[in-house]
């Protein structure tokens, strides 16, 4: 396990950075599991906060657990690889591992569907 | 490293009798070692896997790989009071519960009790984008956060290498198995990694370059039909091991591999006699029976009663108390009680008091050593002191392989001094067939059963072919079997030949016949010698009194004679005296007349 870092980046706690009037049929709800503050997590935070900003504006919650912290959330949501990107809604679930570099598959692996994002 | 290539496993030589294999003491092993508890397995391993390093289970599908893991872990978690970790990439927790439960192993209560836990891994590629790098550390904090909870001892991860199916990028996995490998030596733990079995290499992946402690291959071959797992240590670094391939069975009662190599001809003997269960026999091996911890073969052909001689043996012994282990490969357990009645021997007693085990299987179930494996342990569990395999012709395959097979179940009996009692059907019209040929060495005891067709009917006829260590009547006895058991009775050997049945009771008949004619005629001479001798007694009184009837005659005529001579002489004397010369006249008549008397009588 890599040693872990200053801590400059998103906590382990949820971390709400989207605001909350949007429609619930519309919400994105994310969580990354990383395990400690490795440059791979650090990466894929700032990864998937551009993203979301891009394309989900105002519609996203991303929710960041750190399995070091609590390792036994590993288990329920089926986490192999780290960093995992999980899309709890809209259902189904969806997964997206690595460093979230890859916008394209980022996009194609949470179905992001970029109609409103354009309306708006 | 040396990576065994998949292929040598079929050549491997098996049944190698030379090898010995003695289980050492703590002392002797450096490398600490964790028993796995499957019996058989420790005793190959010399004490078990190696502790706190991963092991390599591999095999082809439907080798029995999981039960295998999980028979280590349950064992560990009731047995050794290591709690142990299941970590599944193929199975469902529920399936793989449901999958053991038919080992008996309650997985839900093990669970509950702290003692295993089981985590499944499902990696779905249609669900997974990648982007990006990663690695697997989820895996490791899902593993490590599941030991530190229940404290394991134990890891298994079956089968790991379902991680290349769900996870594209191979150099990652690869490199991260290896960091995983490393990661549960430095835990401590004792793992044990499944892997399938690939083309030409062990596994799928070649997992076996990061797990290079211990590989054991497991093996499910089919050979004329018949499927024999077999199992074999491909490596276990700082460690001696068994290296042959050995026969495992997995059935209800778990997983046994058996060890058997023989241990060399030092078993120790025993001078005392084990009664055949029947008299006559008895009395024809010297000693009384045969002797204790000895082999015994009864061949002959269908019909001729080798089960009965069998099951008298086991009737005696359990009246005597002891325990007696049947091996039934022709008729179910209640078919032989039931056949047995009919010869006056009720096993039903002997069922109920428990020192009669009975265990049947159609031959045709597995393999004749998985035969030998489940009668291994059946002996372990029943630890019996006669044992009767009936019969060992049932076995099928290559008679090499069932010499070998039999070797070692002779071996096995005569190392804990059981008296093993085998019947073999013969072929009709050869006295030896090529199986019985084979095993007839290994035999101390082999009685011959044979049939003898005369005179329109088969009789049964028994002959002593050998019998080590005894002075044994070479006598052949013809036997019946009637509702009161066994009984020999002593076979007609004369100028006829062998006779048997009512060939016998003729000969014998006719025997009586002969020596009645013989005293008819003998009594008959008697009474005409007596006859004679009357005859010639009757006769000789006959002349007897005819010549007494002329002596009286014959003196009558001499008194006549006289009385005329004495008259004549004395008018002779007169006449002399008248003439004056009558003394020499006289004399010379006399004896002119006697002469002339002599002559008359002689005619």
């Amino acid at each position: 396990m890599s040693e872990s870092l200053p801590s400059t980046g998103p906590r382990s706690q949820p971390d709400h950075v989207a605001d909350d009037d949007t429609d619930p049929t519309g919400e994105y709800s994310l969580r990354l599991y990383v395990a400690g503050q490795t440059p791979k997590s650090l990466t894929a935070i700032a990864n998937l906060k551009r993203i979301c900003e891009e394309h989900l504006a105002g519609r996203y919650t991303i929710e960041v657990v750190d399995l070091l912290v609590t390792p036994q959330l590993a288990a329920g949501d089926q986490i192999v690889a780290v960093p995992t990107l999980v899309r709890r809604l809209p259902p189904p679930l969806k997964r997206v591992i690595g460093t979230l570099s890859d916008s394209e598959r980022v996009i194609v692996g949470l179905d992001i569907r970029p109609k409103r994002s354009r309306a708006s | 490293m040396d990576k065994p290539s998949g292929n040598t496993a079929g050549t491997e030589a098996r049944g190698d009798d030379s090898e010995v294999i003695r289980p050492r003491g703590a002392a002797d092993s450096q490398l600490p070692k964790t028993a796995t508890g499957i019996s058989g397995l420790d005793e190959i391993t010399l004490g078990g896997l190696p502790a706190g390093r991963p092991t390599l289970l591999c095999g082809a599908a439907g080798c029995g790989k999981t039960l295998f893991a999980m028979t280590f872990l349950v064992n560990g978690a009731l047995d050794f009071n290591e709690p142990g970790v299941f970590m599944s990439f193929e199975e469902q927790a529920a399936d793989l519960v449901a999958n053991v439960a038919s080992l008996g192993y309650d997985i839900p209560a093990l669970v509950a009790g702290g003692k295993l836990a089981i985590d499944h891994v499902r990696i779905e590629r249609s669900e997974i984008e990648e982007s990006g790098e990663y690695d697997l550390e989820g895996l490791f904090v899902r593993l490590g956060h599941a030991i530190d909870v229940i404290g394991a001892k134990r890891v298994v991860l079956d089968t790991v290498e379902a991680l290349f199916a769900g996870l594209t990028n191979t150099a990652i996995l690869r490199a991260e198995l290896r960091r995983l490998f490393a990661w549960l030596k430095d835990k401590g733990v004792t793992a044990l990694v499944t892997g399938e079995r690939g083309e030409g290499q062990l596994t799928r992946y070649g997992i076996e370059e990061y797990v290079s402690d211990c590989v054991i291959l497991l093996d499910n071959r089919v050979q004329e039909q018949i499927t024999t797992r077999r199992l074999r240590i491909v490596k276990y670094r700082g460690s001696a091991h068994g290296t042959n391939e050995y026969p495992f069975l997995i059935d209800d009662d778990g997983i046994s591999v058996m060890p058997i190599t023989s241990a060399g001809l030092g078993h120790a003997i025993s001078q005392d006699a084990v009664p055949t269960g029947v008299p006559d026999l008895d009395a024809m091996l010297g000693i009384g029976g045969y002797y204790r911890g000895s082999s015994v073969l009864i061949s002959g052909l269908a019909g001729t009663g080798k089960s009965t001689f069998g099951v008298s043996f086991v009737d005696a012994a359990c009246r005597r108390g002891e325990h007696c282990l049947y091996f039934t490969f022709e008729e179910s357990p209640d078919q032989v009680v039931r056949n047995m009645r009919s010869v006056g021997i009720d096993l039903a007693p002997h069922l109920e008091a428990g020192v009669l085990g009975f265990e049947a299987a159609r031959p045709s179930l597995y393999g004749f050593e998985m035969h030998l494996a489940r009668m291994n342990r059946d002996i372990e569990q029943f630890n019996p002191s006669i044992l009767v395999v009936d019969p060992i012709s049932a076995f099928r395959g290559p008679s090499t392989d069932i010499h070998a097979t039999l070797v070692r179940l002779a071996d096995i009996c005569k190392t804990k001094g059981i008296t093993a009692l085998f019947t073999s059907l013969s072929e009709a019209g050869r006295l030896m067939d090529e199986s019985e040929r084979g095993v007839s060495s290994l035999m101390d005891t082999w009685i011959s059963l044979r049939d003898m067709d005369a005179n329109g009917e088969r009789n049964r006829v028994l002959q002593l072919l050998k019998s080590r260590g005894m002075n044994h009547s070479n006598q052949m006895r013809e036997y019946e079997l009637s509702e009161r058991g066994i009984r020999l009775i002593d076979a007609y050997i004369g100028s006829g030949g062998v006779l048997t049945g009512t060939a016998r009771l003729a000969q014998e008949a006719r025997e009586r016949d002969e020596a009645l004619k013989r005293q008819q005629v003998t009594e008959q001479r008697q009474r005409e010698l007596a006859r004679k001798r009357a005859m010639i007694e009757r006769q000789i009184a006959e002349m007897r009194a005819g010549i007494e009837a002329e002596e009286i005659e014959i003196e009558t005529l001499i008194e006549q004679e006289k009385a005329r001579e004495t008259v004549f002489g004395a008018d002779r004397i007169a006449m002399a005296a008248s003439r004056g010369m009558a003394g020499q006249d006289h004399a010379r008549a006399g004896r002119g007349d006697r002469g002339a008397t002599r002559g008359e009588a002689a005619v």
